[in-house]
C-alpha cells in the first residue's frame, strides 16, 4: 500500500532518489538546495540506503564526478541551483553531449549580484541551451514524481540524457505538503536498473569525449540536437507509463479550464498553483480566461503548445527572470518564436515578476491577468510588463 | 594471450603498446614518451580521465583514437574529480554486486596547467576525499597546446608567449609550484617525480602508484622540443640534465617518508641545462646565478627532508 505523509518537497526529491537505488551521489550545499544533499547523507549514514555519497568540493566537481560515475553505470544523481547550477554550466553540456543520464534536482533561484538566496528561474534560463531535457514542478508530490520519471526517462536506452528537474527555491524546496509515497514494488516496476551501453571497462575499451575537430563537430551536434527531440516521445510515454502505475498522469503542456477562455495565462513552477486560484476567481466572475501549466521546458513541446492556445486571443506568459537587453521574458519570447509562423496564434503578453524570492499573491496574478488584456487589447509599444516591482518603469522601448 | 616481455638488464617491460602510433605529437616529444613507459607499467586493467590538453588532443580527433584501454575526456579543470566518480562507481556497483570483483586501477592524466593552474581546486578535493587513484602530472612547464603560454609550473626565467622576454622583462618572474610538495602536504600515501629520462624508474614510480591504496601522485617532467625551443634529439638529455643540476630531483614520498632515488654528491651547474634551451636564450649570467642560487637552497631542504623522514 502506498502512504500518504507530509514531507517537504526537497526530502520528496530525495525519496524518489532513495527508492530509485541511486549509487551515485555527488554534491555541493548551496542555499535552498541543502535539505536534498542534508536528507540524502542522512539516509546513507542511517543504511537506509546502500549508495556513494561524495561531499566535493565545489559543483563544477559535483557534476564533473556524475560524468565519471555515469560512464562506469552508476545510477547517479546531484542537486544544485542558483550560483552553483551557474558553475557547473561548463559541465552541463558535457553531461549531455556525452549523453550520460545524470539526474539533478534544482532548486531555482536568483545569481548574483546582489547576492539572493531565494527563488527565480534565472538560474534556469541559464541553463536552457545545455543539452538536458528539464521539467518544472509544482508541488512536493510532483517533487518526487518528476524525479523517479527523470530517471526512467534519462536513463532509457533511446534517450540517455540527462534530467533537470527545477523546484522553485523556497516557495517550493522549503515547503512540506502531503506527499502520496508509492511501495517500492511499484517503484521498481516503473524503473528499470540502469544499463549503461557504454561503460568504461577494460574488456572492452572504447574512447569517450574525443574532440571534434571542424569537419566532424556539426554533425555530432546535429545527431545531439535530432537525439533530444526525438526523446520527446519517450518523455510523452514515460508519463503515461507513470500515470498508468502511480495514478497521476502528467502532460508536457498542461491546461488547466481553458476550455473557450479566450485569455490564457502561462507560468512554470510552483506559481502556477497560485495562478490556478486566480483563474478560479476570474472564471466565479464569469471572466474567459485559463492557464496554461508548462512542465516540459526542453525539449520545449512546441506542438502542444500550439494546439494548447490555438483558440485563444490572448497569451500572457510570465517570467521570472530578465534577459538583460533582450526582446523580453525568455519564456515569451520563445513561445512568440514557436507561434509567429503559425496563422492562427494570440497576441503575446510578456510578464516580468517574482524576482529573487518576490512572492507572486493570487492578486498579483489578477493583475497580471487584467493588464495583459488591456496591452494586447490597446496595443503598447513596451517589451514587457512587470508586475509587483516598485518605482517607475521608464520607457524601455527600443 | 600471453604477454611478451622484453628484458633490460633486470628490469621486464611490455611489448604491447596502450597509446597507439598515428598519433599527432611533435617529433622529439618528452611526454609521450613517458606516456608510452607509463601506459606500459599499468599495464591493461585501467580507465584514464584525461583532462584537456596536448596528450587529450594528439591521442583522441574523432573519429579516430589511440588509446587500447578505456579512456575518458571530459574538459580541462575537473579531471580529478572525473576520476573520482569513476573510482566511486566501481566501488559501490562493485559493493551492491552489480559488476564482478576487480581490481581497476583508475588514472587521472593532465598537464601542468590543468593540475597546478586550473584543476588544483578539484584535486585538492579528490585528495582530501582518499579516492583510490592514480592521478599523473605531465610537465611540460607551460601551456603547450594552446601555444607556450605561461602556467604556475613555466621555471623562473623562461620565455614564454604570455610573461615573453622582453627590454623590461626577463620572462617568467616567479619560481615554480611545487605540486608535489602540495600532494605531500594532503597526506596522501605516495607521492613521487619521474622523468622519462630514467625510464624503469618511471614505471616503477606508475606502477607502485598504481598498487597504492588511496590517491597517489607522480609528477612527470615532459620535456617539450616545441615550447622550449630545444633540438629534437635533446629529449632525454635535457630531462637528465634536469636531475643531474638538481633542478628535477628525482624522489618519492611514502607514507610521508622521503627517498632521493638519484643523489648525486655534486650537482652539475644549472647553465648546462639552461644553454641548451631556447627559452632560457635571454638570461644573463646574474639571473643565471640567481636561479643556481634557489635551486641550490630548494634541493638543500629536500636534502634536510630526507635526512629528517628517510624512508
Amino acid at each position: 500500500m502506498s502512504k500518504r505523509i507530509g514531507l517537504e518537497a526537497s526530502h520528496a526529491a530525495a525519496e524518489a532518489a532513495r527508492m530509485a537505488d541511486v549509487d551515485v551521489i555527488a554534491a555541493y550545499p548551496i542555499t535552498p538546495q541543502t535539505h536534498i544533499p542534508e536528507r540524502l547523507a542522512e539516509m546513507v549514514a542511517d543504511g537506509e540506503l546502500n549508495a556513494a555519497y561524495m561531499p566535493v568540493e565545489s559543483e563544477h566537481s559535483a557534476m564533473s564526478a556524475c560524468l565519471g560515475a555515469a560512464a562506469v553505470g552508476a545510477r547517479t544523481f546531484t542537486a544544485t541551483g542558483g550560483p552553483g547550477l551557474e558553475y557547473m554550466h561548463n559541465v552541463l553540456y558535457v553531461a549531455s553531449s556525452m549523453r550520460l543520464p545524470v539526474i539533478m534536482t534544482v532548486a531555482n533561484r536568483a545569481l548574483s549580484a546582489p547576492l539572493s538566496i531565494w527563488g527565480d528561474h534565472s538560474d534556469a534560463m541559464g541553463s536552457r541551451d545545455t543539452g538536458w531535457i528539464q521539467v518544472f514542478c509544482q508541488n512536493s508530490q510532483e517533487a518526487f514524481d518528476m524525479t523517479l520519471w527523470a530517471f526512467r526517462v534519462g536513463e532509457a536506452p533511446g534517450v540517455l540524457f540527462p534530467v533537470m528537474v527545477h523546484l522553485d527555491g523556497f516557495h517550493l524546496t522549503h515547503v512540506t505538503e502531503p506527499v502520496i509515497l508509492p511501495e517500492q514494488e511499484e517503484v521498481d516496476r516503473f524503473l528499470p536498473r540502469f544499463h549503461y551501453p557504454f561503460v568504461l571497462d577494460p574488456d572492452k575499451p572504447t574512447t569517450h569525449g574525443a574532440f571534434g575537430p571542424p569537419d566532424i563537430y556539426s554533425e555530432t551536434k546535429m545527431a545531439q540536437e535530432m537525439a533530444l527531440r526525438k526523446s520527446k516521445t519517450v518523455i510523452i510515454q514515460g508519463f503515461e507509463e507513470f500515470g498508468d502505475i502511480f495514478g497521476r498522469y502528467y502532460h508536457p503542456v498542461e491546461p488547466y479550464r481553458t476550455e473557450e477562455a479566450k485569455t490564457l495565462l502561462l507560468t512554470m513552477g510552483s506559481f502556477s498553483e497560485t495562478a490556478k486560484i486566480a483563474i478560479d476567481i476570474k472564471q466565479n466572475k464569469r471572466e474567459s480566461v485559463g492557464l496554461i501549466n508548462l512542465r516540459l521546458w526542453r525539449p520545449f513541446p512546441l506542438e502542444e503548445l500550439r494546439q494548447a492556445v490555438k483558440n485563444a486571443e490572448i497569451l500572457i506568459v510570465f517570467d521570472r527572470c530578465i534577459s538583460f537587453g533582450g526582446p523580453g521574458g525568455p519564456v515569451s519570447s520563445e513561445i512568440r518564436s514557436a507561434l509567429y509562423n503559425h496563422k492562427e496564434r494570440p497576441r503575446v503578453v510578456s510578464f516580468i515578476g517574482g524576482l529573487g524570492g518576490r512572492d507572486m499573491s493570487v492578486e498579483d496574478f489578477e493583475y497580471v491577468i487584467d493588464r495583459g488584456r488591456e496591452v494586447a487589447e490597446k496595443g503598447s509599444q513596451e517589451l514587457f510588463e512587470t508586475v509587483g516591482i516598485r518605482g517607475e518603469v521608464t520607457d524601455i522601448r527600443e | 594471450m600471453k604477454e611478451k616481455f622484453i628484458k633490460f638488464g633486470k628490469n621486464l617491460v611490455t611489448t604491447e603498446e596502450f597509446v597507439a602510433e598515428g598519433h599527432s605529437f611533435c617529433s622529439g616529444c618528452g611526454e609521450v614518451l613517458a606516456l608510452r613507459l607509463a601506459c606500459k607499467a599499468l599495464g591493461r586493467n585501467v580507465i584514464i580521465a584525461n583532462a584537456t590538453g596536448c596528450i587529450e588532443v594528439c591521442t583522441s580527433p574523432l573519429p579516430v583514437t589511440s588509446w587500447r584501454v578505456p579512456w575518458m575526456h571530459t574538459l580541462f579543470e575537473n579531471v580529478a574529480a572525473t576520476v573520482s566518480g569513476i573510482e566511486a562507481g566501481l566501488k559501490i556497483l562493485r559493493e551492491k554486486g552489480r559488476i564482478p570483483e576487480r581490481d581497476i586501477k583508475c588514472v587521472a592524466v593532465a598537464g601542468d596547467g590543468g593540475t597546478s593552474d586550473i584543476g588544483i581546486q578539484a584535486l585538492s578535493g579528490a585528495f582530501e576525499r582518499n579516492h583510490d587513484f592514480l592521478y599523473l602530472c605531465f610537465d611540460n612547464e607551460a601551456y603547450m597546446n594552446t601555444g607556450i603560454q605561461r602556467s604556475s609550473a613555466t621555471p623562473y626565467g623562461a620565455s614564454t608567449t604570455t610573461a615573453p622576454a622582453g627590454k623590461f622583462s626577463i620572462g617568467q618572474t616567479t619560481w615554480k609550484k611545487n605540486m608535489a610538495e602540495i600532494a605531500v602536504a594532503h597526506n596522501i600515501p605516495y607521492v613521487a617525480t619521474a622523468c622519462p629520462s630514467y625510464p624503469f624508474d618511471l614505471m616503477n614510480k606508475v606502477k607502485k602508484g598504481g598498487e597504492v591504496k588511496g590517491p597517489a601522485y607522480v609528477h612527470i617532467f615532459s620535456p617539450c622540443p616545441t615550447g622550449w625551443r630545444h633540438a629534437s634529439d635533446l629529449a632525454i638529455e635535457i630531462g637528465r640534465l634536469a636531475v643531474e643540476t638538481g633542478i628535477f630531483p628525482l624522489y618519492e614520498v611514502e607514507n610521508g617518508r622521503y627517498k632521493l632515488n638519484v643523489d648525486r654528491s655534486k650537482l652539475k651547474p644549472v647553465e648546462e641545462y639552461l644553454k641548451l634551451q631556447g627559452r632560457f636564450r635571454h638570461l644573463l649570467g646574474e639571473e643565471i646565478e640567481k636561479i643556481q642560487e634557489h635551486v641550490n637552497e630548494e634541493y638543500a631542504k629536500l636534502k634536510a627532508k630526507v635526512a629528517a623522514l628517510p624512508a
